[in-house]
């Protein structure tokens, strides 16, 4: 196992490599001059404009400035934000949680609720079940996030009043963010209703972003639950009388689970890049919005930085996934 | 440390409910996050409203609500007979904010002025570096060429040699990048080897304390209770981080906040329709126009830019591009600005008589490009739409139209080439409420290649605005800018097309809000009546 790991922990090398270089150059092969669009319509003169591209060390040739990036890097030093003029990584790690809290939400949510609607439709193939869960599940995966959202804002909070409109908490309540998971902070904070005002403020969210994961996990679920069904094994445990919750809870879902685990790993990833409609609709201060932003204004640091530090996130993610493989099917392990 | 700061983080949110019955607490869905809360680093409207408004003061402020120039920090000034140096009178007695980290141990005096301005143009200056500083607003108002030196001439007296008489100076003072900031906070932060806390925890003298940031969420500000002015209303302020504006809409409905900005102008009729509601309008400081580039034939021909402002139905693009909410403008300055000649009679919208005029000037077969911005301004939300609705006007009248776009930064940059082709949709949001600052930034011989984008330089106009420039009083000025309008107006080197509605939305409980004609949001005057 140990050996398993550690060829997998191996891979990180050059995919971090290659992803510090593509992040460095993706921002740069995109028009447009940061010093200009920081000018806005004011313009600035020449020599101001010699001054600033000094400054941000732009008239360096472009492999000493990727070198400078990538000692940085490995410094642990991001550079700072053009914008802000804030360290990247400090804006990172005030953002992240925010993303993190409503991502692992939502991933719960869709795998709560995906999983048995994959195994109820598997189970009942061509019945009615599977119909109508099949048919809502294409319906969610197709829903266009900004309207989804905005339709449960009006429905909810608009005309029933029983949610909040956006935010992480009621904005009454005020106490120190200790670790950014505003759960865990409010409870932390011991006041009153808090907690409760937090949970309120997470459940639109967490569906609007769950709803396509749950689409896709419920999919996955029942076509690799019909695969694992059809097999020798499943019709010898049925021969010999075992109960059909067993036979599909245990002998067939647990071998069914490693393409869903495989779909469930690359939705962390797009859930983590891909908040972005619903951080911004939602008004949830993560990093969606934060990278959209300083890609229109050619933050370069940000957008690199931020690149690279959801790349490493995703790959983690993906090494978890692999170790998880090795758990639920030892036959991969000792390949 | 971190168990008092929860101990005052809890007392706060007491103070808040208890308080709600007399509704102590503002709520603002503000539209975005600032980017820092150092006023002089940075250009953004949505920063200000954050910095400069609540928490700092200037030597000279503009009176709420107009662009009217009244006392701040400055009891009074003095300018000299030649116009080159300004005197300013410091008011006594204005205390600094304190936070957890800095107590102040002296009142607002010379010091403060001298170091707020002195780190911006110094490029010495232990401070000129920090936090990144590029002080785009103070080279943006060409204050590094104006400013000769600062003197302190005793603790409440401070005078500035300039390098030539400006008018538009003392304006220029009430800007957010003149904000006031402690020189002895600064130097705390210095010595504890932290200098960029001065923009992340901000000291100033304004009506309302920093008291908390948390990015793209919140911001808090508790009332200054040591203000040297007329108290704020509320004892806190939040900012509610709110990007989407239907969002923010329906937080105002459900009471999430009491005031909103920008909402979507298609939101308006019904907004207006709804009781619960109240909905404030001004015309922004602005203007949105179409700069041919006077250079190149056949736009070097003033009869030809004429005839082509002719043929363009300004209403339609009110109608389909604003929703609504802009209005036809005239002249390149908007009309709630001093010396907006409204006496100038716009060109009528006549096609056929347009078309006369170009054949008159041997104009066949014209070819031309129209460039739209790929971003939305607050003086232009749709610039393509604009743009093919120009398209059809000048079709009418025989002139084929391609429509040319860039990404921003390329757009704006090439846009201030010479030898541009065609005409160029673009705009500009007013500084200071000083017409020096549309007239001679954009249609002055200097803002060529730069931000003249139409590089127009007309003698008889530029004599006026560089007169109008150094004289004292508004009274003698007004009239050279009256002037040089209706010679804009004979030349044309723009079509002007609108000047943008500023729309602002509230709960009825709001109480004393005037919309700013300078595009902030300011609220020490707002108070929530039951």
């Amino acid at each position: 196992m140990l050996k398993y790991f550690g060829s997998r922990l191996l891979t990180f090398i050059p995919t971090f490599l290659g992803v510090t270089l593509i992040s460095f150059a993706f921002i740069r092969v995109l028009p447009g001059d940061p010093i200009i669009v920081m000018a806005g319509e004011r313009g600035l003169t020449d020599e101001r404009y010699q001054e600033l591209t000094e400054q941000f060390g732009f008239d360096l040739p472009i492999y000493v400035q990727f070198w400078d990036y990538f000692t940085g890097v490995l410094q642990g030093d991001l550079g700072n934000s053009f914008v802000t003029k804030r360290p990247v990584w400090d804006e990172f790690f005030a953002l992240f949680p925010a993303t993190l809290e409503l991502s692992l939400c939502a991933m719960i949510f869709a795998v709560l609720l995906g999983l048995p609607a994959g195994v109820i439709a598997a189970v009942n193939r061509g019945k009615f079940f599977d119909r109508a869960l099949m048919s809502t599940a294409l319906v969610g995966y197709s829903m266009p996030i900004f309207w989804w959202a905005l339709l449960l804002i009006i429905v909810f909070s608009g005309n029933l009043q029983w949610t909040p409109v956006s935010g992480r908490i009621d904005l009454t309540y005020y106490f120190p963010n200790a670790t950014g998971f505003m759960l865990i902070d409010s409870l932390a904070s011991g006041q009153q209703g808090a907690f409760l005002s937090a949970l309120r403020h997470l459940l639109l969210p967490t569906i609007v972003l769950g709803t396509i994961p749950l689409a896709v996990i419920a999919r996955q679920t029942r076509s690799a639950m019909l695969e694992v069904l059809g097999e020798d094994y499943i019709r010898t445990a049925r021969a010999k009388g075992l109960a059909p919750g067993r036979i599909n809870g245990i002998h067939a879902l647990r071998n069914a689970l490693i393409p869903v685990v495989t779909v469930i790993g690359l939705s962390v990833g797009t859930l983590l890049a891909g908040a972005i409609l619903t951080e911004t609709i939602f008004s949830w201060p993560g990093i969606g919005k934060w990278m959209v932003d300083s890609i229109f204004r050619r933050d370069y640091p940000v957008v690199q930085g931020g690149l690279l530090m959801i790349a490493v996130i995703v790959m983690l993610v993906n090494l978890t996934v692999d170790v998880l493989y090795g758990v639920i099917n030892p036959k991969i392990r000792k390949r | 440390m971190k168990l008092k700061s929860y101990l005052a983080a809890g007392a706060t949110a007491l103070a808040l409910c208890a308080g709600s019955a007399s509704a102590q607490a503002l709520v603002y869905c503000s539209e975005g996050s600032p980017e820092g809360f150092d006023p002089a680093l940075y250009t953004a409207g949505t920063t200000f409203d954050a910095s400069s408004h609540p928490i700092y003061n200037r030597l000279t402020e503009f009176k709420v609500g107009t662009t009217e120039v009244i006392p701040g920090l400055a009891e009074s000034w003095e300018v000299s007979d030649d116009g080159m140096t300004v005197t300013f009178k410091l008011r006594q007695g204005v205390k600094f904010h304190s936070n957890d980290s800095f107590t102040p141990t002296r009142d607002f005096n010379a010091d403060d002025v001298i170091f707020s301005f002195d780190r911006q143009g110094n490029p010495d200056h232990p401070f000129h570096t920090v936090s990144g500083g590029t002080w785009e607003y103070y080279g943006g108002m060409s204050m590094p060429e104006l400013v000769k030196s600062i003197e302190k001439v005793d603790d409440y007296t401070v005078q500035f040699n300039l390098t030539r008489p400006e008018a538009p100076f003392i304006a220029n003072m009430a800007m957010d990048f003149a904000s006031i900031v402690s020189a002895e906070y600064a130097e705390a932060m210095m010595d504890a080897g932290t200098p960029e806390m001065v923009n992340q925890a901000p000291i100033g003298t304004g009506p309302f304390k920093f008291q908390a940031y948390q990015k793209d969420a919140v911001i808090r500000y508790l009332r200054n209770d040591d203000y040297w002015g007329e108290p704020a209303k509320v004892e806190a302020l939040i900012f509610a981080i709110t990007p989407d504006a239907s969002v923010r809409y329906q937080k105002v409905q459900a009471g999430e906040c009491h005031v909103m900005a920008y909402p979507n102008p298609a939101d308006i009729e019904e907004m207006k329709s709804n009781e619960d509601i109240v909905v404030m309008e001004q015309e922004g400081l602005n203007v949105g126009y179409l700069a041919y580039n006077t250079t190149m034939p056949p736009y070097d021909n003033p009869k030809v830019r004429k005839a082509l402002n002719m043929a363009i139905d300004k209403q339609a693009i009110i109608d389909v591009v604003f929703q609504g909410s802009g209005q036809i403008a005239k002249n390149p300055i908007p009309p709630t600005m001093w010396s907006y000649n409204d006496s100038i009679e716009d060109d009528p919208y006549d096609p056929e008589a347009a078309k006369a005029m170009l054949a008159e000037e041997g104009v066949t077969d014209l070819n031309m490009k129209i460039w739209a911005m790929p971003v939305q301004r607050p003086y232009n939300p749709n610039a393509r739409r604009m743009a093919e609705l120009m398209q059809e006007d000048f079709a009418k009248i025989g002139v084929t139209v391609e429509i040319v776009s860039y990404e921003w930064g390329e757009y704006l940059s090439r846009s201030r080439a010479l030898d541009r082709d065609g005409a160029i949709l673009l705009g500009w949001t007013g500084d200071n409420g000083d017409p020096d600052n549309f007239l001679a930034v954009l249609l002055g011989c200097d803002g060529r290649e730069n931000s003249n984008r139409a590089q127009w330089c007309h003698e008889p106009f530029e004599e006026l605005i560089q007169k109008a420039k150094v004289l004292p009083t508004q009274a003698e000025r007004a009239p050279l800018y009256e002037e040089a309008q209706v010679i804009f107006k004979e030349q044309a080197p723009w079509a002007t097309i609108a000047h943008s509605v500023v729309y602002m939305t509230m709960r009825p409980e709001v109480d004393g809000y005037v919309v700013h004609p300078l595009g902030g949001h300011i609220f020490n005057q707002v108070g929530l009546s039951n």
